[in-house]
């Protein structure tokens, strides 16, 4: 009784945590360190100054002029706060969201101004009014700004939600399924120790292709995933499956998103190693260029083995998720290179807490 | 009752050792003994050549040839033995099974499926060639040869081309030239990707084509001949397929 009551209130509290998290995603300020956000403001404020430069042009031959005039003013603010929410990315992403939001708009209206008032300082006047004046106009455009990335995050959450679904989309074929109980069968009365550890590995898959694979986990947990696979493969295949792994350590702690690699390694498996007569090598590397993750993979090519439907699916399900988590910084290649056929995929490196 | 001859063919070492258990655990209900194991179709053919086999059964997913095309090959002895197809999971191979009456095990197989399976392949009538040919959506990885009771398997990889002549068709290929009886117009179609057809009686491997060589044009309109790599023949082209051969050759 004592027990329960002292665990339910913990219950609730952990219910309402997750439940405040979950509205933290649809309400945050976007991420200042993604390509794809920053050249999103780049191009708004710039079309904004184009647009003032045409009202305030006479004749046409006076746009390039005025839009100079006020890019000399507008650039050096711009890049100043890119600058400065880059390094407060962290900061800003910890606070409530309206409290985030007010940090953002006093960034730009203390950049905005600082960097005005330097740039009057050096022509030796300070026009008090305009710089007011250029102050309020950058936090509006801010505000329009932070709101159209709130309401685009908020039309993308549905989807993120929707990734969870596409991963179990992107599931275990059947086929590996059942010749794998197969297999299992095959080893009970033999070798029931195996069988036990196969059965394991089995139930730990599919625990992973059931959970919720909303969030993204640490690349470590993703290899050990593959790595039961493999061992499942290996049982069924022999040493007809050879796998070479090269992992730095630095990669381990990555953040990607769930089910990233096991359905590439199934592919690799099922087009690469099934078809062949000898035995083929699938080769794994994960590894880190500057702040970068990179992922190879690549398998034995059979031209004969024409089931490539779906090996695309499965690649386009991972481009979809890796675009809905990175946006535009990440990127996944795939195509036969001889004799092998080979997926790149670079994302940006997230430490895992 | 005279034990029934089983070969077992697949890939999968476990999955071999199943059927084995499996054959073991209903040989009191149906007599059987295992004749043979083979890792894949090319093997099995060979065993079900230099063996007296009654049943074979058969897992459909194989690498280099797959157990469908093996019952295909199996099909040109003159008494071949039953065929029992195994799978996983080949949604298209056992909609085509239920549709041909084509028998078939799915994995994890049952011990008593198997033995409802041999005791219908020992007395019931056998799969023809065909209901496979309906079965198998894939062209042939191999054209098999029946000489003297033995059993040639040519790679069409290896084929410069096929002619027909009378009863037979020729294969040729850069060693030799094999007689099979087959249709030509069948051949066509089943392997449209890899022939195109020169003249009524000729189809010649797309991939081999080198060029083309004008002939004696005494008359009035030019004719032409295929040059293949590998074979010193020159293949006359007829007129009436020289347009289609000709746009083959500019792409």
């Amino acid at each position: 009784m004592l027990l329960a009551g002292v665990a339910r209130p913990s219950a609730l509290a952990e219910q309402k945590e997750s439940s405040i998290r979950q509205n933290d995603r649809t309400n945050a300020l976007p991420d200042f360190r993604n390509l794809g956000i920053v050249a999103r403001i780049l191009l708004v404020v710039n079309a904004a100054a184009l647009a003032a430069a045409l009202v305030r042009a006479q004749r046409a031959a006076e746009i390039d002029a005025r839009f100079f005039e006020i890019a000399f003013w507008v650039e050096p603010a711009l890049f100043a706060i890119l600058a400065a929410l880059y390094a407060a990315r962290g900061a800003l992403a910890r606070l409530r969201y309206a409290a985030g939001f007010a940090c953002a708009l006093a960034i730009v209206a203390v950049l905005t101004g600082a960097m005005s008032a330097v740039q009057s300082l050096l022509g030796r006047t300070i026009d008090w009014a305009g710089l007011l004046h250029g102050v309020v106009l950058a936090v509006a455009l801010a505000a329009v700004l932070l709101e159209y990335f709130r309401v685009r995050n908020r039309a993308f959450s549905p989807a993120l939600a929707e990734a969870r679904l596409q991963a179990l989309q992107a599931r275990i074929r059947p086929h590996f399924l059942f010749n794998s109980l197969n297999a299992v069968l095959a080893i009970i009365r033999g070798d029931p120790k195996r069988a036990e550890r196969a059965l394991e590995d089995l139930a730990d898959l599919f625990r992973s292709l059931l959970a919720d694979n909303r969030q993204l986990i640490a690349m470590r947990e993703e290899i050990s995933l593959c790595r039961q696979y493999l061992n499942l493969e290996h049982l069924r295949l022999g040493e007809r499956l050879q796998v070479q792994w090269t992992v730095d350590p630095g990669a381990e702690d990555a953040l990607v998103p769930p089910m990233l690699l096991q359905p590439l390694v199934e592919n690799a498996v099922y087009h690469g190693i099934e078809p062949g007569l000898a035995a083929g090598t699938i080769e794994i590397r994960i590894g880190m260029e500057g702040d970068r993750v990179v992922v190879g993979l690549s398998n034995p090519y059979h031209a004969e083995h024409q089931h490539r439907q779906g090996n695309r699916m499965a690649l386009a399900n991972i481009r979809e998720r890796l675009q809905l988590h990175f946006d535009v910084e990440a990127k996944l290649d795939a195509g036969v290179d001889g004799e092998r056929y080979r997926i790149d995929m670079v994302m940006p490196y997230r430490r895992a807490p | 009752m005279t034990p029934l001859r089983v070969l077992i063919v697949d890939d999968e070492p476990p999955a071999r050792a199943r059927l084995r258990e499996l054959l073991d655990d209903c040989r009191a209900e149906v007599p059987n003994a295992i004749v043979g194991e083979a890792g894949n179709g090319i093997e099995g053919l060979d065993l079900v050549v230099s063996s007296t086999v009654d049943v074979v059964l058969a897992d459909i997913h194989m690498p280099g040839m797959s157990g469908i095309e093996f019952a295909r090959h199996i099909q040109g002895l003159e008494a071949p033995p039953a065929v029992i197809f195994v799978t996983a999971h080949d949604q298209y191979a056992v909609e085509a099974f239920e549709l041909n009456a084509v028998d078939y095990l799915l994995k994890p197989v049952r011990a008593s499926r198997v033995a409802s399976a041999l005791k219908k392949a020992a007395a019931g009538p056998r799969v023809t060639r065909e209901v496979l040919d309906r079965v198998d959506p894939l062209p042939r990885r191999f054209l098999s040869v029946n000489e003297r009771g033995r059993l040639t398997l040519v790679p069409l990889t290896d084929v410069l081309y096929l002619k027909a002549e009378l009863k037979y068709v020729t294969v040729q290929t850069g060693e030799r030239e094999y007689l099979i009886e087959e249709s030509l117009a069948r051949l066509e179609q089943e392997f449209a990707g890899l022939f195109i057809r020169i003249h009524r009686n000729c189809l010649v491997a797309r991939q081999r084509i080198r060029g083309f060589e004008r002939l004696a044009d005494d008359e009035a309109e030019a004719s032409w001949a295929v040059l293949l790599e590998g074979c010193v023949e020159k293949l006359p082209v007829s007129r009436r397929q020289w347009a289609q051969v000709k746009a083959l050759a500019r792409s």
